[in-house]
């Protein structure tokens, strides 16, 4: 089962889709999430959201001041600034 | 041409050099209200998701937190007004001036001490005429407002406060705006901020209403000093993208009835002017009578 995810910034949603793994960077690391992950509310630092989707492309976003929420495989990354640094081909 | 015949007309040359105005302004407004309702529902999912994440935290942890916690007794309250930076809004900023009037003498009664906090020039220039105290203020921006001033008035009240009283800090902090309820209803809004009460006021965290038991990261105090500040300020941006939109529609509301009422004046003057202008015919023709029976009677 996929993974639903949105990148949501104060003013707008940035990105929203399915995808199979999120790499994110929180105040004490590097955080994984993958299908089936635990309910977490964490705190991230400034850095680079990794979403891999299913076809395997990567979309990255750039969160600052922001936090992650993951629950039943949705997941919700929310920060006060969040932009899309690059998008892959097949990526919307 | 008659005096009275010019008269008119020149007045409804201005009326209709008015109506030109207004009808202009009307529209602008109107394009204006779909792009702040637009902004509205954009930030939607953002304060839905810090406000579920809120009401997860507060749920599922018993943690006292300064933000959340009543103080024992309210020495000073601050008022936060949302007003707009222009005018010709009908009584959009009246209105919310006066309910912060209200609340002001409300708090007063309850022997606290008020002090405000004003965001647009209107309220800041009604504060100026009466010579009362103005904490601090924020101007421009209020027809579209960004989230950095949301995050420097949340960082100015939340550090205001944390101080405690003695040292000139508030133990509450209530926000005053209008709310966008329709294109035709906008209605003045009071909401106490800090503390928090996140249970009440705010939207419902969706159709699941059992909030799973969250894994905080790096712990719970921590994600909680990170997210209330947070909530705050997604708080004081809501209330600052409802108010801008209300502030549009008001503005649409009142630019419409000075287009009507330009309309009435228009067509009142008509009928005066033609009045005037057929009277002058009639008295011109009887003249033209008068002397002409004089000159027969003579011959």
């Amino acid at each position: 089962m996929p993974l639903t995810v949105s990148v949501v910034s104060a003013d707008h949603e940035v990105w929203s889709g399915e995808a199979k793994q999120l790499v994110a960077k929180t105040m004490i690391g590097e955080i994984g999430i993958l299908s089936g992950h635990e309910p977490v509310l964490a705190i991230l630092d400034v850095g680079e959201v990794r979403i891999t989707l299913e076809d395997g492309n990567v979309v990255k976003a750039r969160a600052e001041d922001g936090f992650l929420s993951v629950e039943h495989d949705i997941v919700t990354v929310v920060a006060r600034n969040a932009e899309l640094v690059h998008t892959d081909t097949a990526a919307r | 041409m008659g005096a009275q015949l010019r008269v008119y007309r020149q007045k409804i040359r201005s009326a209709q050099t008015t109506k030109k105005i207004t009808k202009a302004m009307e529209l602008i407004a109107a394009s204006r209200i779909q792009k702040a309702q637009q902004r509205v529902a954009a930030s939607g999912p953002y304060s839905r998701a810090v406000t579920r994440a809120v009401s997860a935290l507060a749920s599922y942890s018993n943690v006292d937190h300064a933000l959340t916690t009543e103080p024992e007794k309210v020495e000073r309250a601050a008022i936060l007004i949302f007003s707009s930076d222009r005018g010709l809004a009908g009584a959009f900023n009246a209105n919310v001036l006066k309910e912060a009037g209200e609340l002001a003498a409300r708090l007063h009664s309850e022997g606290k001490e008020v002090v405000h906090y004003l965001v647009g020039r209107k309220a800041i220039a009604y504060f100026n005429f009466r010579k009362r105290p103005i904490e601090k203020y924020w101007v421009g921006g209020t027809d579209n407002p960004e989230v950095e001033t949301a995050h420097e008035i949340g960082d100015t009240l939340v550090t205001r406060f944390l101080q405690p009283a003695s040292e000139g800090g508030v133990d509450e902090i209530h926000i005053v705006y209008n709310r966008f309820v329709s294109m035709l209803t906008q209605t003045p809004e009071v909401v106490r901020l800090l503390p928090l009460e996140v249970v009440e006021g705010v939207e419902e965290p969706g159709d699941r209403t059992v909030l799973p038991l969250y894994e905080f990261e790096p712990d719970v105090d921590d994600v909680l000093d990170a997210l209330l500040p947070v909530y705050i300020e997604s708080r004081i941006f809501n209330a600052m993208l409802q108010s801008a939109a209300s502030k549009h529609a008001a503005t649409q509301k009142a630019m419409k009835s000075a287009s009507d009422n330009a309309d009435k004046l228009i067509k009142d003057y008509t009928r005066l002017a033609n009045n005037a202008r057929q009277s002058e015919i009639t008295q011109q023709i009887s003249e033209i009578v008068g002397g002409a029976d004089a000159l027969a009677s003579v011959k």
